[in-house]
């Protein structure tokens, strides 16, 4: 790419926070099993199909390989809030789960200082469950310890303003709206203190009031954690949370600098403000 | 947390950044070299490749660490299975009650079954409830990863806590049973006796045996999720073999089976912890029908699955929930 802009890291001044995490050449390639067949992966002839093409060339013909991140290289240091921008399928999520240890790197390397986590506690909540046992559940999930779940519990409860029209905490969760759920699902995640936090697109959800208060809670976690990625499509977001931003376009990293010299660049690439 | 993993990685010391490699003439002023690779400023700053597999010892410190995520989750899954029933948790004791009922109507009344055995309902029921201990946990394991991938792709645990918890969670389930099958005992006229205490060892080693085998499955399950649809047809083979609804002695006693085939049914890891269970708690099963060393086989069955489904597990701790 020509006009890539990308810059060299700057040489490390003295005072330079230590670095967090450090991605050096990483590639991610996806494999699609079951893919690249007319018919796709429901019709029982294609699956045979599979098992015989393979058995005839000896090789996988049903997997197909998407290469999502291409040699990206970066360092993030303590204190920085660090956003990923770039359109749709662009490879971000993807570079978020590489951070964060559960997507295997195809080439390169990532380091980081302990463990980055992505913020959201989803996939442990149980709709079946009270409000109550899923601000446990979801706290043991991340790892919290059962005293700091105890000591949160109402900061948590509070944050999430579940309990302002009623007593709503004690009620199972699939009685909630969708808003509510959304609502007490980040208060439980943000609720601990990470190293290294990972936020996928995490501001969109709850009204504008919540969202304000979750805005301002991303700050906090900041303040108290080391380093901050935050991916988003909101572009006033990005401005609000980050002083860095991170540019992937086709799985490059396009652009790394100041926050307001890259959405300059990536607006006038977009065609105005998203 | 943080833990030192970088075997791979060019032993820097730690402390003041020096200056590295052989090059030691390097300008004092700026405290490290232009082009230092990015393996020496993670290593000079103690980070960790991310998402590597941690050694055993570590590995068991940290599934310890989890504890309290295990048995909450186990049971969070155990409340959250009748919490839309009208009679809620009270389905925890009337399912395994109901299960005897029909197996007492089947064989104790309409085919007034003894088949040569005495006490023949509570022999089957225990049997049942000893089998589907195992047989659920089996089926559990298997489900554990691949049924749990939004859980793995999300947080970081240890990957053993889900089929760990899934056992603890028939576990639970099968404390319920033995309260349904205490009545059903007494309601039959075996009198309670000292031996019953016996089941606490029997149900401790079937457990870690149970949750050694679940930890095998999770691992292939993972790998094949097509094998959820293949353990059924595998699980009612072992149930039928394992003496469940039939007495191995008596039907050994009666026929001349060649000797290889005799201790494979009497070694049958399903069969033994079904026999504890039966002579703990039934009285007029007595130790002759026992097969011989069974203690024995007991642990043998549980150190080597409890053991080796742990390692085998871990082996691929990395690989879980990728792809």
């Amino acid at each position: 790419m020509a006009d890539t802009l990308t810059r060299t890291e700057p040489p490390e001044a003295k005072t330079a926070p230590a670095p967090t995490v450090i991605a050096d050449a990483v590639d991610i390639v996806y494999r699609v099993h079951g893919a690249g067949t007319a018919t796709g992966r429901g019709a029982a002839t294609a699956a045979l199909g599979r098992i015989l093409r393979r058995h005839r060339d000896g090789q996988e013909r049903g997997v197909r390989t998407v290469h999502a991140v291409r040699n990206v290289s970066f360092t993030a240091r303590r204190g920085e809030a660090i956003g990923l921008i770039g359109t749709n399928g662009s490879g971000k999520s993807t570079l978020l789960k590489a951070v964060a240890g559960l997507l295997p790197v195809e080439r390169g390397r990532i380091y980081t200082d302990g463990q980055p986590s992505l913020l959201g506690v989803n996939a442990a909540l149980m709709n079946d469950l009270t409000g109550e046992r899923n601000v446990h559940l979801g706290g043991l999930a991340m790892g919290m310890s059962r005293a700091q779940i105890r000591e949160r519990y109402r900061q948590i409860v509070d944050f999430s303003g579940i309990d302002d029209k009623g007593d709503f905490i004690s009620l199972p969760m699939r009685t909630y709206s969708s808003g509510m759920a959304a609502r007490l699902r980040f208060a439980i995640g943000s609720a601990k203190d990470h190293d290294v936090l990972l936020i996928d697109e995490a501001l969109a959800t709850g009204d504008r009031s919540f969202q304000k208060r979750s805005e301002s809670r991303i700050r906090e976690l900041r303040e108290r954690a080391g380093t901050v990625f935050l991916v988003s499509h909101n572009n006033k977001s990005i401005r609000d949370t980050c002083d860095r931003v991170l540019w992937l376009e086709h799985g490059e990293l396009r652009l790394d600098g100041p926050t307001a010299e890259v959405m300059r660049e990536y607006e006038r690439f977009t065609g105005g403000r998203a | 947390m943080r833990q030192v993993l970088l075997d791979e990685l060019p032993a820097t010391p730690s402390g003041p950044p020096g200056p590295p490699g052989p090059r030691g003439l390097s300008t004092p002023a700026d405290s490290r070299p232009a082009a230092e690779s990015a393996a020496d400023l993670a290593a000079r700053h103690g980070l960790t490749v991310s998402g590597a597999r941690p050694t055993l010892p570590a590995y068991v410190r940290r599934l310890w660490h989890r504890r309290h995520f295990i048995t909450a989750f186990a049971t969070a899954k155990l409340t959250a299975q009748y919490s839309q029933a009208k009679l809620g948790q009270l389905w925890q004791i009337m399912t395994p009650l109901l299960n005897a009922a029909v197996y007492y109507v089947i064989f104790g009344v309409l085919m007034n079954t003894k088949r040569g055995v005495p006490d023949y309902v509570p022999f089957l029921v225990t049997g049942v409830f000893v089998f589907t201990f195992t047989q659920q946990s089996v089926m559990a394991g298997t489900r554990a990863i691949s049924g749990s991938l939004g859980l793995v792709r999300a947080l970081h645990f240890p990957r053993a806590a889900l089929p760990l918890s899934y056992c603890l969670q028939q576990l639970q389930q099968l404390l319920f049973s033995l309260c349904a099958l205490v009545a059903i005992l007494l309601a039959f006229g075996v009198p309670p006796t000292a031996s019953w205490l016996l089941a606490v060892p029997a149900l401790t080693l079937q457990f870690t045996f149970n949750a050694g085998l679940a930890l095998v499955m999770a691992r292939l399950g993972a790998q094949t999720p097509d094998i959820a649809q293949l353990m059924p047809f595998v699980l009612r083979t072992w149930m039928y073999a394992s003496g469940v609804m039939w007495s191995i002695d008596t039907v050994l006693k009666d026929r001349h089976l060649p000797h290889a085939l005799t201790v494979l049914l009497e070694a049958n890891p399903a069969a033994v912890y079904i026999d504890l269970m039966r002579f703990a708690l039934i009285d007029s099963f007595h130790a002759n029908r026992l097969p011989d060393h069974v203690w024995a086989w007991a642990t043998g069955w549980a150190l080597l699955a409890g053991v080796g489904g742990f390692i085998y597990f871990w082996k691929a701790e990395e690989t879980y929930g990728r792809g």
